[in-house]
């Protein structure tokens, strides 16, 4: 055992800003949150052992934990398939050989910068709104507008179409595949006449699949995840009529409005169990669509 | 069956001129080869004929239809790439189907042919594999069956056999030229390998710098090449040059003094001789040369000797011939077997 960490000292040194930051700031307060989750816990008293009373609770009684997964399946649902249509979208036309194509791609990117900041969720709310530019621009065409962000039926969209223009960072792990994919597989198929609509879902899109993969499960992650435009757009709140109650914005208020942390932190359980389980369901359906060049017979 | 008309062809990408004024007739039903170095367009020349590349100038036609803006798709030709190309997610049969898929052919009719390519190609057990559990030359094969199953007036073949290894590259040849005797059907191949050139050709075409060097069957090439870039690129082993002048009736290099040559232009010349042309202790002219190495290759035997001005030359010799390195041998020529070149180059015939 010392003479293992003699040999390895040098790389665990190395490392152990990173071993401090976990062991620390993400191991712990995991393993501290599973505890709190069987807990009435308010922040100021002792934590109170309740069992599995917060998880009976969630599922039995709880009706606005219905609805804020309801609110992130539906924008799950609709956010990333349209977001990585539009990354895929760019990307295809950026590899379509631009001159300055590095301008182009820090250009389509710098809304994935932006994206997540408050400054940008404000100004989506301000554009949204009912004197807002949206609706200044369908003034002018004769079309009066509603206030997107304050009726129910819409407000959710607003943000879909916000994730829509963030697509920057799958953008551009599309690109990297479709510069991967060898032009004479492209050649061959324009010698035999194979269309372009057909060239694309006969070649493009099972060579992009690893990549298409390794898209989908990170932006599903991240979509679940929404957190900041829904929380600022909505005021905090998740109105109007609970139409933006993201996951996220309810376990937030829970824990931090409400203070019931106990409580948050069961809601926060239960959201990585529902992630992994999406991702476990991607994994094991891969098998039948995602094709690896190297993969092991 | 389609017959080829390249008329003043011209390809530029940008200020670089990659093939200029190329002019070339492609005979119906021809195996007709593009050989020449690296670089010297013929894999630009086979993309042009494919429609996979712009013509910049000139006039390409196919069986007396201009063609330059025409699709590839509609050229009705077929090709087969150095990196084969398969679609690495498609097993074999679906490799082979895809492309009478686009013709809108019935099912039953794509599954005869891609059978029969199969069984041309000896590569019915492999139908449900992928590309990746494939060897070389089985990819090989498959990129082949793929072009043949679309039944075309037109092969080309872009270095197919450069990715393997020497045996299988053998193997493939003669496969190849047994497929071109099956379907007579007409073949452009591109390659670097003047081997495969002379084997496979009904004509070969010798490139360099975009331009046509010579067009002729392997036997004019070999025979009678017409200067000394295709002397020097047609043949294995390379032809002996030896440099030569000619004044006042005489041919004379620094070690054959008198060479019986006549009616030769004044001034510097290259001759030209073969390997196997050289002889020991005969020939109308002979001089003194000291054997610097030896290789054995089993049927023939490449003796390299050095004349006394420093100049090498190459001896073919047959089988186990008994030369050993730092022997000392006469080596003789005969005028009658020379190849004569002028300064340009160019040939002189005699």
């Amino acid at each position: 055992m010392r003479r293992f960490f003699r040999r390895n000292a040098a790389g665990y040194l190395f490392l152990s800003p990173w071993l401090v930051g976990f062991f620390l700031l993400a191991l712990g307060p995991i393993l501290a949150s599973l505890y709190l989750s069987f807990t009435h816990y308010d922040m100021v008293s002792t934590p109170r052992w309740v069992g599995v009373d917060n998880y009976v609770y969630m599922f039995d009684r709880d009706r606005r934990f219905w609805r804020a997964l309801s609110v992130t399946f539906h924008y799950v649902a609709i956010a990333v398939p349209l977001r990585l249509a539009m990354a895929l979208a760019v990307a295809m036309l950026l590899d379509k050989g631009l001159r300055s194509i590095g301008v182009y791609r820090a250009i389509f990117y710098l809304p994935s910068l932006l994206g997540a900041s408050i400054a940008i969720a404000i100004l989506w709310r301000e554009m949204f709104g009912l004197n807002g530019m949206v609706n200044e621009a369908l003034a002018m065409i004769g079309i009066t507008g509603i206030g997107w962000i304050t009726t129910p039926s819409t407000s959710l969209y607003t943000i879909v179409i916000l994730a829509m223009w963030q697509f920057g960072s799958p953008m551009l792990i599309f690109l990297a595949g479709l510069r991967g994919i060898p032009r004479d597989l492209y050649e061959a198929a324009e010698i035999d006449g194979t269309p372009k609509w057909r060239q694309f879902f006969r070649i493009t899109l099972p060579m992009l699949a690893p990549v298409l993969f390794f898209n989908l499960v990170l932006q599903t992650i991240e979509a679940f995840k929404t957190f900041t435009s829904a929380f600022v757009i909505s005021n905090g709140s998740g109105a109007p009529a609970d139409s933006l109650l993201f996951y996220t914005v309810y376990l937030f208020n829970e824990a931090f409005k409400f203070f019931r942390m106990g409580y948050a932190s069961a809601l926060a359980w239960v959201l990585l169990i529902i992630i992994g389980a999406f991702t476990a369901v991607a994994f094991a359906t891969s098998k039948y669509w995602v094709h690896y060049e190297n993969e092991r017979d | 069956m389609a017959q080829l008309s390249l008329k003043h062809i011209g390809k530029t990408y940008g200020a670089v001129e990659v093939i200029r004024d190329l002019n070339l007739e492609v005979v119906d039903g021809e195996f007709l080869v593009l050989v020449g170095p690296s670089g010297c367009g013929k894999s630009t020349l086979l993309r042009m004929i494919a429609g996979l590349e712009d013509i910049s100038e000139g006039t390409f036609s196919i069986d007396g239809r201009v063609v330059n803006d025409l699709p590839a798709s509609k050229r009705d030709l077929s090709m087969v790439f150095q990196s084969y190309a398969l679609y690495p997610h498609m097993s074999v049969r679906k490799n082979l189907a895809f492309g009478l898929q686009n013709m809108r052919l019935h099912r039953a009719e794509i599954d005869s042919r891609v059978a029969e390519a199969a069984r041309i190609l000896q590569i019915e057990p492999l139908l449900d594999r992928k590309p990746r559990q494939l060897s070389g030359g089985q990819k090989q094969r498959v990129a082949i069956g793929r072009s043949i199953v679309r039944e075309p007036k037109l092969f080309l073949f872009d270095e197919p056999l450069s990715n393997l290894d020497a045996e299988l590259r053998v193997q493939m040849r003669v496969e190849l030229a047994a497929l071109y005797e099956r379907l007579k059907t007409t073949m452009i191949y591109v390659t670097h390998d003047q081997v495969e050139a002379m084997t496979l050709a009904s004509r070969i075409v010798v490139l360099r710098g975009g331009k046509v060097e010579q067009v002729g069957t392997p036997v004019e090439l070999y025979t009678r090449p017409a200067n000394l870039f295709v002397a020097g690129f047609i043949g294995s082993p390379k032809i002996n040059m030896i440099p030569a002048s000619y004044e006042n009736g005489a041919a004379r290099t620094a070690d054959f003094p008198t060479l019986p040559l006549t009616g030769l232009p004044n001034g510097p010349l290259t001759l030209c001789l073969r390997p196997e042309a050289v002889t020991l202790d005969g020939g109308d002219c002979q001089a003194q040369g000291r054997v610097k190495l030896v290789e054995y290759l089993g049927a023939d035997t490449l003796v390299h000797i050095d004349l006394p001005s420093g100049q090498s030359l190459l001896f073919h010799a047959n089988g186990r011939d008994a030369q050993k390195a730092g022997q000392t041998v006469t080596v003789g020529i005969n005028a009658a077997d020379l190849h004569v070149f002028d300064a340009s180059g160019n040939r002189i015939e005699r």
